[in-house]
């Protein structure tokens, strides 16, 4: 009795010196992670004399605005490249959603000669590096006489996403058959059962490649920086890095118009951090 | 019920078909068409912008063109002069440096953060979210942000080594520590690996380590016996995607350093992007993509095939 009483008592002090650990740890990296985050907002409220002071201060003062000012319709308009990147992103995430749900549907739950055949493709397009089809597919466009203009960032969006395809289609599978079954017998096609049994049922999915489309849309470097030369047509990414590439950096500038650009992603983030973390892992499990 | 052979090859082409049969022909012919409409849009997209541009970079390949004067046939010119090219093997030369210094250092940092975050508290909800949030910042701003962490004079980790009264390099401005850097950087974006690790955690189970404990497992133990074999499917998962994505690196290179100083930081895309988009020789660059191409396969089956090694397959106990 002695015995068994010392020994829990044991694992209980060990138990808890070990969260004691873990909580340090834990508080020392999480410090990290944020830091860079918290010195990117405070240089953006410093006055570039501020910002250049050695040892650095950790909080601006005063607190200036001026940085912010400074990117709204300046030698570069950031105000633009945001209302720019908004606009590409807006269709293209309704792009993907409509063009991958009706991909997914008939993957999941329609039959159809080679589908089997057809979905082994598409999963491994997945492992095919876009560098591959690049410079093939900017011909393409070059051809059709899209350059410099949104319909090569857009128009491929909706043409499916197999990664969302997959995603969606995963979800659609565990639909019970008898929702299906019992509108079939009521006379309803294929698509009214897509659109008034399985979208109603999929909030969670969808929303999932909602915010990935959204993240992928808003981040997009490549594409940009491809296919887009006027400055007045520039997304947020591309115009972010070619302030950043000015031989005499203004930083507090640059760290204003970077945190106005990962801000949108920082609210979706808080608001729906469940729906990015079901993504990541679902994808990263199955996929 | 017809036997084969009993009333020759012509009856089952007859034109007679019942009723029946009709209506089920014509219900397959109906299904088959509904599910090509509905996944018309990704088949379109597959055959114009994935298996067309596939074939179509092997033809251009072969060919020396600016896309501007006529493509003019060169056969494998391209793949000699590229394996010629001094910038060539600097760029895969930075690539592989590059990979062996991120992956194992991020994919060992991702296994720490998910084992510390895997308890279920409000708390822990707080620290995932802080460890996931730079995964899922853009790049360019990560980038550009670590720019300025990285400034030799006024950049916050020169400032911090200087507590240590540690001198702080040129970092993105030296030849020796702008590879480093960019590995560094790296390590901020472990989150996403992270999430992975913690749902593989999380669906160990629990039997094992209680098993384990009775045998007298110590904590070590437990990890090394318990945790990372059940683990090694996700962790090997994990190892392919990383090591793919870190052939493709782009965005750093190209907003912190342009590749530079002197190609130390000249990552293969980056030098693919100058050829074709620079330089504009198509020809080379698709050839350069091949390359690429060839080698992300050659690594993915290379892993599958060590994999039967090291990777544990619950299936096999269950035998």
């Amino acid at each position: 009795m002695n015995l068994t009483l010392t020994s829990s008592h044991r694992k209980f002090i060990r138990t808890s010196s070990l969260n004691f650990i873990r909580y340090a740890v834990l508080l020392i990296l999480g410090l990290v992670f944020i830091v860079p985050f918290y010195w990117m907002v405070s240089t953006s409220f410093k006055t570039p004399g501020q910002a250049y002071l050695f040892p650095p201060t950790w909080i601006p003062d005063p607190v200036s605005v001026e940085a912010y000012k400074s990117l709204w319709g300046t030698s570069v308009p950031f105000n633009l490249f945001i209302r720019n990147t908004i606009v590409i992103v807006i269709f293209s995430v309704i792009g993907t959603l409509l063009s991958s749900t009706l991909v997914a549907f008939a993957f999941a739950r329609l039959k159809w000669w080679g589908r089997d055949v057809w979905f082994i493709v598409l999963l491994a397009t997945l492992m095919l590096p876009y560098q591959v089809v690049m410079i093939p597919v900017y011909v393409i466009f070059r051809k059709l006489g899209w350059l410099d203009t949104y319909l090569p960032l857009i128009v491929p969006t909706y043409l499916g996403n197999p990664f969302y395809i997959f995603l969606i289609r995963q979800f659609f599978l565990t639909i019970p058959n008898d929702l299906e079954d019992a509108a079939r017998v009521d006379g309803a096609n294929s698509l009214r059962i897509l659109l008034q049994i399985f979208l109603p049922n999929s909030k969670p999915v969808l929303l999932t490649v909602m915010l990935f489309a959204f993240v992928a849309g808003w981040n997009d470097f490549f594409g940009p920086l491809l296919y887009l030369r006027k400055l007045e047509q520039m997304t947020v990414s591309v115009g972010l890095s070619m302030f950043a590439g000015y031989r005499s950096p203004n930083w507090p500038a640059i760290t204003a118009a970077s945190t106005l650009s990962i801000l949108p992603i920082v609210v979706m983030f808080v608001l729906f951090q469940r729906y990015f973390v079901k993504g990541i892992v679902l994808t990263g499990m199955k996929g | 019920m017809d036997l084969p052979g009993t009333t020759g090859g012509h009856t089952r082409h007859s034109p007679f078909i019942g009723p029946a049969r009709l209506r089920i022909k014509r219900r397959t012919l109906l299904s088959n068409l509904e599910g090509y409409a509905f996944a018309a849009p990704w088949l379109v997209g597959f055959f114009v912008f994935t298996l067309g541009p596939f074939f179509s970079s092997i033809w251009y390949s072969l060919h020396q063109w600016d896309m501007v004067t006529e493509m003019k046939f060169i056969g494998l010119f391209n793949y000699t002069r590229i394996f010629q090219n001094d910038i060539f093997w600097k760029s895969v030369q930075v690539t592989i440096t590059y990979v062996v210094m991120s992956l194992p250092a991020s994919l060992t940092l991702a296994m720490i953060l998910a084992i510390l975050v895997n308890q279920q508290n409000p708390l822990m909800m707080f620290f995932r979210g802080v460890f996931f949030l730079p995964s899922v910042t853009s790049g360019v701003a990560v980038a550009v942000l670590w720019r300025w962490l990285f400034n030799p004079e006024f950049g916050l980790i020169n400032y911090a080594l200087s507590w240590f009264d540690i001198q702080g390099p040129m970092w993105l401005a030296s030849e020796r520590w702008a590879l480093p850097a960019i590995a560094i950087m790296s390590l901020w974006g472990v989150g996403s690996t992270m999430l992975i690790y913690l749902a593989g955690l999380q669906s160990v189970p629990q039997h094992l380590y209680e098993a384990a404990e009775i045998d007298g497992a110590g904590l070590m133990q437990r990890f090394w016996r318990v945790t990372l074999p059940m683990m090694s499917p996700t962790i090997f998962f994990t190892l392919i995607m990383g090591m793919i994505g870190a052939l493709q690196v782009f965005t750093q290179a190209y907003v912190m350093t342009r590749g530079g100083p002197n190609f130390a930081t000249y990552f293969y895309v980056l030098n693919l992007y100058e050829e074709a988009f620079v330089k504009f020789r198509m020809g080379y660059a698709s050839a350069m993509a091949w390359i690429l191409f060839v080698a992300v396969l050659v690594v993915t089956l290379l892993q599958f095939r060590i994999a039967g090694h090291w990777v544990y397959h619950e299936a096999e106990i269950n035998r």
